[in-house]
């Protein structure tokens, strides 16, 4: 059927249009798509590099440089070293380890603590004094442009006196609140499409409304609280500005780490690729295998 | 979404007993009870007219975490099924009230004293005088003003996010590995993106990025002219949020009923035609959406600038974030800084509310 269409002119026309429009979409994404991993490509191979290979601005290993392990051995992550005893490493791990647990036990707290409050608004009518069900979700999502700055000082104050300063569990309290409206928000959206049947099924059955929440709804929400706790991993993970104010040796987290060396004056170029590609590495890893999920969680509030 | 009446509807015959009401309001009561008697303790401690107390408030703290699960198991011994119910939002807003509202309080104390953490006096009440010093600080009004282009900046990311998302929503192969590699930037942190880029690949003599314009004729200098300063500054906050706006707007797209684009395809719409006249319209929601988040976002906007240019050349890319940053940081004006980041944030709060009333309003009106 095509050979009757294929030798008249206007259909030519029609498959010229057609080709320039693959072309023109093609090339854009590729060049987005460059934009996007040239900087990731640049760090993860500047942190394989030696002075000179940066200076002469070689790009390619293996063809225009021989990578070495320079930049990683400063953080005493290299197959020499592995075996061996290194400070580096060990002040490298710690850090690595209180963002780890920084944001891993805020984003729980607050998808438990949210998941609760955006079960509940989603259900029940509330009277707290003259706020109603809006006014109290308003409440919850308004804190969402608090600007950090504001609450940093009172917290730094309020810290001292309760001698939460440069401590884990300070932080976690901070992320919690921070990531917070963001869980709520997401997992509004996804409770109010559950249909209310189903609980009223449980209820007849026996089950009491926390039974019937925790055995019921929980279930079926869990893909959207996973898309919410990775989302709020995300927002801890990278956190800096209460970090760099509430923290100085012991909590301190790894973009804190990763700040205070650029401001030395000579950056190691090498070392600071290395150290930055091990900071950004855990997430990329999480955005390849789990990008449902995240795109999922910031699509939950965008479309009603 | 506001209806009357439970959505989850339960009738329970409670009957709670008189003794079991005694029990759980005292225990409210007497935990209230504990906490204020060690807070007015250790006030007067801290005061130096007792000598009983503990060398920090942490007691304290202790004794208002046991008032709140005291609060939260009074509901359900006093209220039975409806503070069952009650249990699911009070622990959420108690954590929210007491990290934000108490801090907020007292934030707007510190804001007018002349505290300074260096000094060893503590804070002593000075009146209006940082207000004063506020309306003659140069350098927060030149943030503040640097913040309306960087909010302004928000529409070239709306356009680039847009035209990302429709060309992931095309019909491509490669979708997945597209969506994963545009989604990528918005993972790094911001801390790690101000090396990257602001450090190493604009750095003038050997960055990549240098290289690249020097080939093209030009000298290479990123940061210093006021107005390519902050222009990179917009270019890198951009690069890691502009993925937020496409996959709220993808998110919107593949929402959209295909009937409609369908029925003006065979009306004979040009693709242009098809996006100007049905497509954008009834995108305009998710869109105001997105915007309204990334503005949200974008003026806490910080970390890039802390790391990258501190503020220069001369304050032209500072945000007020990163200036009252520093302020904290580098003089522990801690009055005086607490109290431009309090305007700061009444500022804000009249911004998004006059916006979002503009938006309702346009909303409602067909466009």
């Amino acid at each position: 059927m095509s050979a009757i269409f294929k030798d008249d002119a206007a259909s030519r026309k029609v498959q010229v249009k057609w080709w320039s429009s693959r072309v023109a979409i093609y090339g854009a994404l590729i060049l987005w798509a460059f934009i996007c991993l040239f900087p990731i490509y640049w760090t993860l191979t500047t942190s394989f590099k030696l002075a000179p290979d940066v200076m002469r601005g070689n790009m390619i290993p293996f063809v225009d440089y021989t990578p070495k392990w320079k930049g990683w051995e400063s953080l005493g992550l290299s197959p020499r070293l592995i075996g061996e005893v290194s400070t580096v490493r060990e002040e490298f791990l710690k850090r690595f380890w209180n963002s780890a647990v920084v944001a891993v036990s805020a984003s729980t707290l607050a998808v438990v603590l949210g998941s609760l409050a955006a079960y509940g608004l989603s259900r029940f009518n509330y009277r707290f004094g003259f706020m109603r069900n809006s006014d109290i979700s308003f409440f919850f999502l308004s804190q969402m442009i608090l600007p950090p700055v504001v609450l940093a000082l009172p917290f730094l104050v309020l810290y001292r006196s309760l001698d939460l300063l440069d401590s884990r569990i300070g932080l976690i309290l901070l992320y919690t609140l921070m990531v917070l409206p963001i869980v709520i928000w997401i997992m509004r959206d996804q409770f109010q499409g559950i249909p209310v049947e189903l609980e009223e099924a449980a209820l007849v059955d026996g089950l009491g409304i926390w039974g019937a929440f925790l055995q019921i709804v929980l279930p079926i929400a869990l893909p959207g609280m996973v898309a919410a706790f990775i989302l709020s991993l995300v927002l801890c993970w990278n956190e800096y500005f209460f970090a760099a104010l509430l923290t100085s040796t012991n909590a301190t987290t790894l973009p804190v780490m990763v700040a205070s060396q650029t401001g030395s004056q000579g950056i190691n170029w090498w070392s600071m690729a290395a150290l930055s590609s091990a900071a950004i590495l855990p997430l990329i890893i999480v955005a390849i295998f789990l990008e449902k999920y995240i795109i999922k969680g910031m699509a939950a509030g965008a479309v009603k | 979404m506001n209806i009357e009446g439970d959505l989850l509807h339960t009738v329970t015959a409670d009957d709670i007993s008189d003794r079991r009401r005694r029990v759980g309001r005292g225990m409210v009561w007497g935990s209230a009870a504990l906490f204020a008697l060690l807070a007015t303790l250790q006030f007067a401690h801290d005061a130096g007219r007792l000598d009983v107390g503990f060398t920090t408030w942490r007691p304290v703290l202790f004794a208002y975490l046991l008032w709140a699960t005291c609060l939260c198991a009074a509901q359900v011994i006093v209220n039975g099924e409806k503070g069952k119910r009650t249990l699911f939002v009070l622990p959420a807003a108690l954590f929210v009230i007491s990290l934000v509202v108490f801090p907020l309080l007292f934030a707007l104390y510190i804001s007018f004293t002349d505290w300074n953490l260096a000094s060893l006096d503590g804070a002593q009440p000075n009146g209006w005088d940082n207000m004063r010093q506020m309306w003659g600080d140069a350098f927060y009004w030149n943030a503040l003003k640097n913040m309306v282009y960087y909010v302004a900046a928000v529409s070239v990311e709306y356009v680039i996010a847009f035209g990302l998302a429709l060309l992931l929503n095309a019909q491509i192969r490669a979708r997945k590995f597209f969506r994963v590699v545009f989604l990528l930037p918005l993972m790094l942190s911001p801390v790690a993106v101000s090396w990257m880029v602001g450090k190493s690949m604009l750095e003038v003599r050997f960055g990549p990025v240098s290289r690249l314009v020097r080939e093209m004729g030009f000298e290479p200098s990123f940061f210093g002219t006021p107005e390519m300063a902050r222009f990179m500054i917009m270019a890198m906050d951009a690069w890691t949020f502009i993925p937020f706006m496409m996959i709220m707007l993808l998110a919107g797209l593949q929402a959209l009923p295909r009937e409609v684009i369908e029925a003006s395809k065979v009306d004979g719409a040009s693709g242009w035609q098809s996006f100007k006249e049905v497509i954008f319209p009834l995108m305009l929601p998710v869109s105001v959406t997105a915007i309204v988040i990334r503005i949200i976002f974008k003026l806490k906007l910080a970390d890039i600038i802390i790391n990258v240019t501190s503020g220069g050349p001369g304050g032209a890319t500072d945000s007020v974030t990163s200036f009252i940053f520093r302020e904290y940081r580098d003089r522990s004006n801690v009055g005086y800084g607490t109290l431009l980041a309090m305007v700061y944030l009444v500022l804000i709060i009249l911004f998004i509310t006059a916006l979002l009333k503009l938006v309702s309003r346009w909303m409602e009106r067909p466009a």
